[in-house]
């Protein structure tokens, strides 16, 4: 009997909470708005709203984080070293850190998707629009979030976002002393990037977030394409409301149980991934003088570091500047100068082209960003006697040489040393001595000239080891004479 | 009542007019709000910091041998008091006879990365796309587009001091 009686008092508070604010009136037409029944295409909506859930995620973990990290320049890496100390700190951050990750996946798929549906096109064009703001203010998030980590690699990275901005022409210098917030990195930088990636970015973010999800409201989600359908602006919103008239369901729950399964397995994932594998390390703390130093941008990132590495070196100002204008350009173009015809990617193969040679991009850039065959490696141990051969005489004194002057930074020999310059674990095949002094002397363009700066006696010597160099171990004499 | 009614069609021309003011001054007073309140956070924003140009002592004369190029650390110009360890700048610093010396930016002139002197091969080399400069600070190869920066070296008091100096930014030449 009381039982009933309490559940009459908490249905008569929802009534008068209903009656002085409409929620139900606005709410539940919201919940039920019609949406195109997509049959077997059904997955693939879910991905904009994943991208929702796990944005939703950043914000909690973000607030969790925020409520521990000093944004201070000196201290912020003690702080982070604390939060990652703790248990649960130690969770969140690696939920943050791994749902920032698949912030940009999801948006990179969803945004795939739309454009392999030309889902863009009339009347969704702002719809693709605001989206593409979203697109560069996650990215925007994703490196200003890295930066936060305030480790060695945060404070060069921060560096080297400067010298890049400082290419831009005229208001480069300028650019690059705002990106500092001062001449040098200091107290004011990480201030600066905290308030973009706690405050403003996010503010936008909330601002293009909405416009976005009203959109697709007003619009309406758009319906999978058929080949033979095109859109014409005269005739689409009608025949639109027509077909969700003949056989749309309502989003709650038809369509909305599909996100929420697909939501819970990738937030499901990241959680999981916080605890066994969990937040990414903190290098070394943020010294400027600490020269110990290769900073690396993150994965989503990686292959944009990869592409400026490997272009012809002329061109470099050109892509740094220009690259991501045109990209934006690009983006912004493409809903303007094709908002009708045919939506089927198979009537739009190039589209496939297109998607398929941006996921070879990042996958084979970011592969190669990963090895950064361009970075000498500059630990690389002196060559070991097993490798040498010998532990006396010119060739293990050559070998010596091979270290110290640095040619193992960027040659490999035996797996050992880098790779940015040939391998030279045959040069002894390859090469006659005369042709290697030549090289040695004259350089190249990724090659110093060591002229001037190797006595005769460290030639000779180097000589003779990498002359001994052979597939086949040449006859003892043959290395020493070629190498006098 | 019947006045009101009569007076407003009497004079739906004067409406039109109050009206077009009336907005018009509420979009003015509007914008001279946000023009008040922005002038001074956009100034501030992008106000950079003038900071003076001091010499940093790194050291007495005699921890330097000729010849020889070491690492020295030493606080930017102006250092914020919660800047911590952010503060630091370094520099390559060369004794190259009694009292002269050289100090090389370790900024690499391709990206900003830190360069190392690798004191057997006479080279300073960059890590990350193996810039590698001569012991003159000129560029031996890779992608730096130009030598590596010098900062003002002097001696004073038996103390060796450099002018600590912003960041070196390449920037094009147009």
């Amino acid at each position: 009997m009381s039982e009933n009686n309490s559940l009459r008092f908490l249905k008569s508070i929802w009534r008068w909470f209903d009656d002085v604010t409409g929620v139900s009136s606005w709410l539940i037409p919201l919940a039920k708005h019609p949406v195109p029944h997509a049959r077997k295409s059904a997955w693939f909506y879910v991905l904009g709203s994943a991208t929702l859930f796990v944005f939703i995620v950043q914000i909690v973990t973000g607030i969790a984080l925020a409520s521990a990290y000093v944004p201070s320049a000196g201290q912020a890496y003690q702080s982070l070293t604390f939060i990652s100390g703790t248990r649960f700190g130690s969770i969140v951050r690696g939920i943050h850190a791994f749902g920032a990750s698949a912030m940009v996946i999801l948006i990179g798929l969803h945004a795939i998707r739309v454009y392999l549906w030309g889902s863009y096109k009339y009347p969704r064009q702002m719809g693709w629009l605001t989206g593409v703001a979203l697109l560069f203010l996650v990215l925007g998030m994703a490196f200003t979030g890295q930066l936060l980590r305030w480790d060695q690699t945060g404070v060069w990275s921060v560096v080297i976002a400067a010298e890049q901005a400082g290419r831009t022409p005229f208001i480069g210098h300028w650019l690059a002393r705002f990106i500092l917030a001062g001449d040098t990195v200091g107290g004011a930088t990480l201030s600066r990037f905290f308030a973009l990636h706690v405050f403003f970015i996010p503010a936008l973010i909330f601002f293009f977030l909405g416009f976005h999800l009203y959109l697709v409201i007003r619009n309406g989600i758009s319906e999978p394409p058929q080949v033979g359908r095109p859109v014409d602006p005269q005739t689409y919103r009608a025949w639109y409301s027509d077909l969700l008239h003949r056989e749309g369901v309502p989003f709650w729950p038809d369509a909305a149980w599909r996100d929420a399964v697909f939501g819970l397995l990738v937030i499901g994932t990241m959680v999981v991934l916080a605890i066994t594998v969990g937040p990414p390390a903190l290098g070394r703390p943020p010294d400027p003088s600490i020269i110990q130093a290769s900073p690396r941008p993150e994965w989503y990132f990686l292959w944009y570091y990869a592409l400026l590495s490997v272009i012809p070196r002329w061109s470099e100002t050109y892509v740094i500047i220009l690259g991501p204008l045109l990209l934006v350009v690009v983006l912004v173009l493409l809903p303007l100068v094709a908002p009708k015809g045919e939506r089927s990617p198979f009537k739009r193969q190039w589209a496939f082209g297109i998607v398929a040679f941006i996921v070879w991009m990042i996958a084979y850039f970011g592969t190669l960003g990963r090895l950064a065959p361009w970075s000498p490696r500059m630990n690389a141990p002196p060559l070991p006697a097993s490798v040498v051969g010998t532990t006396s005489g010119p060739i293990a004194e050559g070998a010596k040489v091979f270290h110290d002057k640095g040619c193992e930074f960027c040659h490999m020999i035996s797996g050992y040393g880098g790779i940015r310059g040939p391998d030279l674990t045959y040069a002894g095949d390859r090469m006659t001595p005369a042709q290697m002094e030549t090289r040695i002397y004259s350089g190249a363009t990724n090659m110093p000239s060591y002229n001037g700066n190797i006595t005769p006696q460290q030639l000779s010597d180097l000589l003779a080891f990498l002359a001994s160099r052979r597939r086949r171990p040449a006859p003892p004499t043959s290395a020493s004479t070629a190498a006098k | 009542m019947t006045t009101d009614i009569e007076r407003a069609s009497e004079c739906a021309a004067c409406d039109e007019t109050r009206r077009r003011f009336l907005s018009r001054l509420t979009l003015m007073l509007g914008s001279i709000v946000a023009a008040i309140v922005a002038i001074p956070c956009v100034g501030f924003l992008l106000g950079l910091r003038k900071v003076p140009r001091v010499w940093r002592t790194v050291g007495k004369l005699n921890d330097f041998q000729v010849g020889s190029t070491v690492n020295v650390a030493f606080l930017d110009s102006s250092p914020l008091p919660w800047a911590g360890v952010t503060a630091r700048s370094a520099a390559w610093l060369r004794r190259i006879s009694r009292s002269d010396f050289i100090a090389f930016s370790v900024n690499c002139t391709h990206l900003g990365c830190p360069v190392r002197w690798l004191p057997t091969a006479n080279l300073f080399m960059c890590p990350c796309h193996g810039g590698v400069y001569y012991a003159n600070g000129d560029v031996a190869s890779g992608p730096p587009p130009r030598p590596l920066r010098r900062y003002p070296v002097r001696v004073q008091n038996d103390e060796v001091q450099i002018l600590a100096s912003p960041v070196p930014i390449t920037t094009e030449k147009i």
